[in-house]
Order: C-alpha cells, then sequence, then structure tokens
C-alpha cells in the first residue's frame, strides 16, 4: 500500500488548513455562497436534501485497517454512526454540519486520506480493479499508475476548472473489472512488443444522459510518456470541450463530435507540444511508488483443501470468493448488499469489524468494489470458516456477489438534490422479493439510477432501471442488456415506464420469462438477451 | 472600481488592450476570450507587453490553458486574468503563469498572501518556477 511521504503529507495538511481558513470566511460571510460552492465541491462537500454531504477519496478503492477504522469514527463523530460505499470506491456521509468539516479533514488527514477533488468539474478519484495484486489474470498491479495519476492531478492548475467532471480508471487486466469502457479515460496495462509494459487508452466513455463506449485512441502509450500523454488530453478537452450545455459538456461528446481518429490526431498534436517540456517523471518515480504496492508474502504450501460440509459456508464460499493467484488463497468479497438493507451502506461497526478481519487474516488491505461491496483481497483459504462465521455475526455474510440482490443503487431521491425518483426503496423491494431464487439465476446484475445522470449505472446493468418524473410522479423505465464489463454494452429501453410496484413486477416478469428462454441452467440472462433480443421479454411485460 | 493585483516588479503596461480580431502586428496589449486560440499570438509575442486574458464566469477554464500555452512559447511580460475570479483560484492562476488579477471582487490580500504561501510542495510542472514533488525526490 501506498504511504506518504513528508511532500504528500504537507500537502494534504495544506489542504485541510486551507478548508478551515475557506469554512471559516463562509461562516462569516465574508464569501458568498456562490463564491464558496465551487470551493467546497472540490472538497466533496455538496449540500443535499437535508444537510451536507461529505464525500471522501478512497484512491483506487484501497484502503487498510488503520483507514478504515477511521472511516469508523467518523461515521459515529460526524454523522449517524454509518457512511455509504460509493460506485467509484469512495464512502460517503450523508449527515454533516459545515462547521465540523475541517476537523473532519484534519482526522482524515491524520491516517492519510482526503477530499480533494471527490466533487467538481476537475479529475475525480483515480479508481481501478478491486482485485489488483490478487487476481492471477493481471498482469501488473495497476495501482501504482493509478497513484502517479492521483499525484499529478490533485490541484493541477490548468485542469481545476474543466467543462465538467472527469473520472479515470486504470485496470492491469483484460477481464475489466473496473469498467474501463465507461469512463471519460480508460487505460489498461498491456505488454508492448519487447514485453515492455504501457498503456492502452480509451478516452470518451460515459454514462448519465448520453451513454456512450470509449473507443481506443491509443493502442500502446510507453510508461515514459504517460503523464505528458495525459496532459494533452486535458488540454484538448479543457480547451475544445462544449462549455455552452452542461448535458453535452463531458468528453464524451467532444470525442463523438470530432470522431475517435480526430480526437486522437488533435492529442498527438498537442502532445508533441507538451513532450519536449519535461513533465514525465523518471522511471525512478514510479518505481518508487510501487515499491509501496509489493505483492504481500503469502505461503505457497497454505492448504488448498478444506471443510465445506456446512452447507451455509460452502455456498458463500461458492458465490463469494475468487481464486487467488496464489495457490491456498482466496479472494472474499463482503457483500454490503443484505436483502432489505441500503446498498452499499456500512455501521460504523461493521467498518470495524471489517478492519479487524483485515488486519487479522488478510494482510491488512481491504479494496471497495464499483458494485458497492468491500473485498478482502488476500486470505488464506483455511482462515474462511473464521472470516464467514465473524461475518455472520455482524449480518455481513450475504452470499449473493453478482447476483440478482447484489443491486447497485445510487442514494436517489431519499437524500439526493438531483433526483426525480427513489433507488433505494425500489432496490430493496428488488431484493427481497429475488433473493429466494438468485441462486438458480445465476450471475444477474441489476442497476438502478434515480435520474438521468446515472450514478447506479442503470446502462450497464443486465436490468437497468431509471427513475423520472413524469408530471410529478415518480416513473420508472426498464432497459435491459447492459454490461460495464469487457463484454461492455449500453442497456437498452424496453418500452413505457412504470410506477413503483409496477417496475417491481415488470422485473420480475423479465426474469420469468428469462427462465423460460434460457439455452442451458448456465446461460446467464445477459447472454439470453443478446442471443433472442428484446422482443420475448417486451411480450412478456406489456404483452 | 476592481483593484489590481499584480505579483509583477515592473512598471504596468497601461496601454489598452484590443480584442484578438483587432490585433494588429506591433500591439502592445490583446485581450483573449475564452474561446480564442492562445497559439494565434504566437508570432506576436515579441512585441506584446501585456495579454488579457477573460474569465467571465469563475468556472470559465480555458484561460488557464491560455496562460500556460502562452508561458510555454516563451512569452515572460504580464498575463492578467480578468473578470470573476476569487482569490481562492490565485495558486491555480499563477501556477498558470498569470501574474497579475484584476477581479471583479477585490481581492483581500492578507488573503492573498496566506493563499499562496499555503501548500509547500507540489505535484506537477505547471508554467511556475515551482519544482514537482518527484523532482524534489529524486535529490534525496
Amino acid at each position: 500500500m501506498y504511504r506518504y511521504d513528508k511532500y504528500d503529507q504537507a500537502i494534504v495538511d495544506a489542504r485541510v488548513d486551507e478548508f478551515r481558513d475557506q469554512v471559516a470566511r463562509r461562516l462569516n460571510n465574508e464569501i458568498s455562497e456562490e463564491a464558496f460552492k465551487p470551493l467546497r465541491l472540490m472538497n466533496g462537500l455538496y449540500l443535499q436534501l437535508h444537510a451536507y454531504m461529505l464525500r471522501v477519496a478512497i484512491p483506487y478503492g484501497t484502503l487498510d485497517s488503520r483507514q478504515l477504522r477511521m472511516l469508523a469514527h467518523i461515521a459515529r463523530r460526524y454523522d449517524r454512526g454509518y457512511g455509504h460505499f460509493t460506485t467509484r470506491q469512495n464512502i460517503q456521509y450523508n449527515w454533516i454540519k459545515l462547521a465540523e468539516t475541517p476537523d473532519l479533514l484534519a482526522d482524515l488527514a491524520s491516517v492519510e486520506m482526503h477530499a480533494f477533488q471527490t466533487s467538481g468539474n476537475c479529475i475525480r478519484n483515480i479508481s481501478s480493479d478491486q482485485f489488483a495484486a490478487a487476481a492471477a489474470d493481471e498482469i501488473a498491479d495497476p495501482r501504482p499508475y493509478a497513484e502517479l495519476l492521483r499525484q499529478w492531478s490533485t490541484l493541477h492548475p490548468e485542469f481545476s476548472f474543466l467543462p465538467r467532471k472527469f473520472k479515470i480508471a486504470v485496470t492491469g487486466s483484460a477481464i475489466d473489472r473496473a469498467a474501463i469502457q465507461l469512463h471519460d479515460i480508460g487505460l489498461q496495462l498491456v505488454h508492448g512488443p519487447d514485453g515492455e509494459i504501457g498503456l492502452k487508452v480509451l478516452v470518451g466513455g460515459g454514462m448519465g444522459r448520453t451513454p456512450m463506449l470509449a473507443p481506443v485512441i491509443r493502442e500502446f502509450l510507453p510508461v515514459a510518456d504517460y503523464l505528458s500523454y495525459m496532459e494533452a488530453i486535458l488540454r484538448v478537452y479543457n480547451r475544445h470541450g462544449r462549455r455552452d450545455n452542461i448535458y453535452k459538456a463531458r468528453i464524451k461528446i467532444l470525442v463523438n463530435d470530432l470522431g475517435a481518429a480526430e480526437f486522437a490526431r488533435q492529442v498527438e498534436e498537442e502532445w508533441a507540444q507538451l513532450k519536449p517540456l519535461g513533465l514525465d517523471p523518471p522511471p525512478s518515480e514510479l518505481a518508487r511508488i510501487a515499491a509501496h504496492f509489493q505483492p504481500p508474502a503469502l505461503g505457497a504450501n497454505a492448504p488448498v483443501e478444506i471443510d465445506l460440509s456446512n452447507p451455509d459456508f460452502a455456498n458463500w464460499v461458492a458465490v463469494n470468493t475468487h481464486p487467488h493467484k496464489v495457490p491456498g488463497h482466496a479472494i472474499v468479497t463482503i457483500s454490503l448488499k443484505a436483502p432489505g438493507e441500503i446498498p452499499g451502506d456500512a455501521s460504523a461497526d461493521q467498518m470495524d469489524i471489517i478492519a479487524d478481519l483485515a488486519q487479522r487474516y488478510a494482510q491488512d488491505e481491504v479494496r471497495v468494489t464499483h458494485a458497492q461491496n468491500l473485498v478482502l483481497p488476500h486470505v488464506r483459504r483455511a482462515d474462511l470458516f473464521d472470516i464467514w462465521q465473524v461475518l455472520v455475526s455482524a449480518g455481513l455474510a450475504t452470499a449473493n456477489l453478482d447476483r440478482a440482490s447484489d443491486i447497485i443503487s445510487c442514494p436517489g431521491l431519499d437524500y439526493c438534490t438531483l433526483a426525480n425518483a427513489r433507488s433505494i426503496p425500489i432496490a430493496q423491494k428488488l431484493a427481497v422479493n429475488l433473493a429466494p431464487q438468485e441462486g438458480d439465476l445465476g450471475e444477474l446484475k441489476i442497476k438502478i439510477s434515480g435520474c438521468i445522470n446515472g450514478c447506479g449505472h442503470h446502462h450497464a446493468g443486465h436490468i437497468g432501471i431509471l427513475g423520472v418524473d413524469r408530471k410529478g410522479e415518480e416513473n420508472y423505465q426498464l432497459l435491459l442488456g447492459g454490461s460495464g464489463a469487457e463484454d461492455a454494452s449500453l442497456a437498452r429501453i424496453l418500452g413505457p415506464g412504470f410506477d413503483e410496484n409496477g417496475i417491481v413486477n415488470a422485473v420480475e416478469k423479465v426474469i420469468d420469462r428469462y427462465k423460460t428462454l434460457r439455452a442451458d441452467p448456465q446461460e446467464r440472462f445477459l447472454d439470453t438477451y443478446r442471443r433472442v433480443g428484446a422482443e420475448p421479454f417486451k411480450e412478456a411485460v406489456y404483452g | 472600481m476592481a483593484e489590481l493585483f499584480r505579483l509583477r516588479t515592473d512598471p504596468e503596461h497601461t496601454a489598452d488592450a484590443v480584442a484578438l480580431a483587432d490585433y494588429q502586428p506591433g500591439g502592445t496589449a490583446v485581450r483573449l476570450e475564452p474561446a480564442d486560440d492562445a497559439r494565434l499570438l504566437i508570432p506576436h509575442l515579441g512585441a506584446l507587453r501585456r495579454i488579457d486574458i477573460a474569465f467571465p464566469k469563475f468556472r470559465e477554464g480555458r484561460g488557464y490553458s491560455s496562460a500556460r500555452i502562452l508561458r510555454e512559447a516563451g512569452y515572460a511580460h504580464e498575463i492578467r486574468a480578468v473578470g470573476v475570479l476569487y482569490v481562492d483560484q490565485l495558486t491555480f492562476l499563477v501556477r498558470a503563469g498569470f501574474d497579475a488579477v484584476l477581479a471583479d471582487t477585490p481581492i483581500d490580500r492578507a488573503v492573498a498572501e496566506r493563499t499562496l504561501a499555503r501548500f509547500p510542495a507540489v505535484y506537477m510542472k505547471a508554467a511556475d518556477a515551482a519544482r514537482p514533488v518527484w523532482e524534489l525526490r529524486e535529490r534525496v
């Protein structure tokens, strides 16, 4: 895990001091709310329906136990005893008082954490693969590359007032757990002709009002050119991205309007200007960062066979663990999706318990996933039963990873000022109704957004639900066929929308039809849909 | 009446800045709007003594690129940010290459000094003289 040196710590401490100064001037009315808004947003502080919401950055979704305990402390001390993990691997707190935020940020800084650029029209938290350094399919740990970007993008003088927010994801694997095709920039570590590592660069993906998959603009970017090339992409966007219409301001619109080839040409032209300026750190800087991410020393002789005679335990192992690259080890996903609960929420006590597990059993690491779950990345299979028992007693042993009740949901109208409809109650009803049969259904990703901004990734759902406002009433559109993985696709609207009960019934009808259509019990819903098309489902829902 | 916040010690160049479209070779002061291409000025940098860059809204960010492009091209005279700007943006402005700010809301000097002195290190190279941490780390 990356540890701050004196420079990193000094920058985060200065940020706390700066925000303390800004909040004091706001509370004294020395600055107007209009002038304060962009300042608080760059510190992740939103004004929501009931209170301030603070979003804390979890760079590339990696935490240690000390940091997770601090997140629990913040939930207790400054909020109502819980936090909400987000689809960008961050955590947000919904009941924050403005006057207390400087102390909160100081507490975060004491464990090398911050809220830099978790909002605003700037480069946001860099997200990554939650299985980094544990999955056998990666060519290298993507997190050093993400940390280099985190540093480069922090308080960037040229790119802090972009046309719109800017999200970057980095993965080290061809199996895409970071949804790189749905980001403003997606980066995939790849091997060059001589076996050296470089980056495949995708630009212009995104969800929201105009969902698009990112095209590749550079098949292989040498690491030596990494930051200057990012600088060129951002400069082309900053200068030429649309600013006349907030809904057309993301880079995907610019890339789409210009065409990927022309956009790539402009980036190369800009990069030719920037490359000679010495913006790229020497290779020793990436090596310095990478040294913090040495793979943990896991015993190669750990036993593979474990006692699976307890059927609940065996089911949890089958559903919520993945093979680790080191034999005898596993990657554990802790579901924050107990049916009936709020997706992604964890109480302070649960955070403490997971921190204890990480420290005792998982090399002191925890990851946050973009599906709003937590991961213990490096666990001995022989310890799985002990871990499971602790999780059971904490209400955290739900065995539903990537299944029907593992629903991604935005906070929706219960919290968010942008939302048109509630998301959480729909997620709760669906999860409760579908959980009994989810084992039979296999992988099924349901994603719910309470407005067209798409924070619940409805366009990437095998089944997506979008809440809209129809003449003052909450109305829910049903979309089918999306994926945010390496087989990325955008879900399409099936037909007219529904009210709250109607959408739950419609999803159940879709699932019932899928069960009659699937070629065999192993065929996923997404694959059945791709094979048979929308018509049979239309007939089932509207027939 | 807005007050000029200036970090330069040379005498102020007080000529009226003309719009880019009206600029004639040899002119000494010009004003760039957000959408103007700063690179069009590169052949004229030898004559220019002051370049104003407009910020009609605080959300407007193109001017930061314009200033940095001019500094990258070697321009050393005044680049002035003009418009809806706040003291809290000073660090970004200075690092992007501005050395004067004419803000609609007056800039409090004491706050400005605190702001500019606050961050002891920077992560990336830009148009100012600050050395990025990766260069400082190299020396250790």
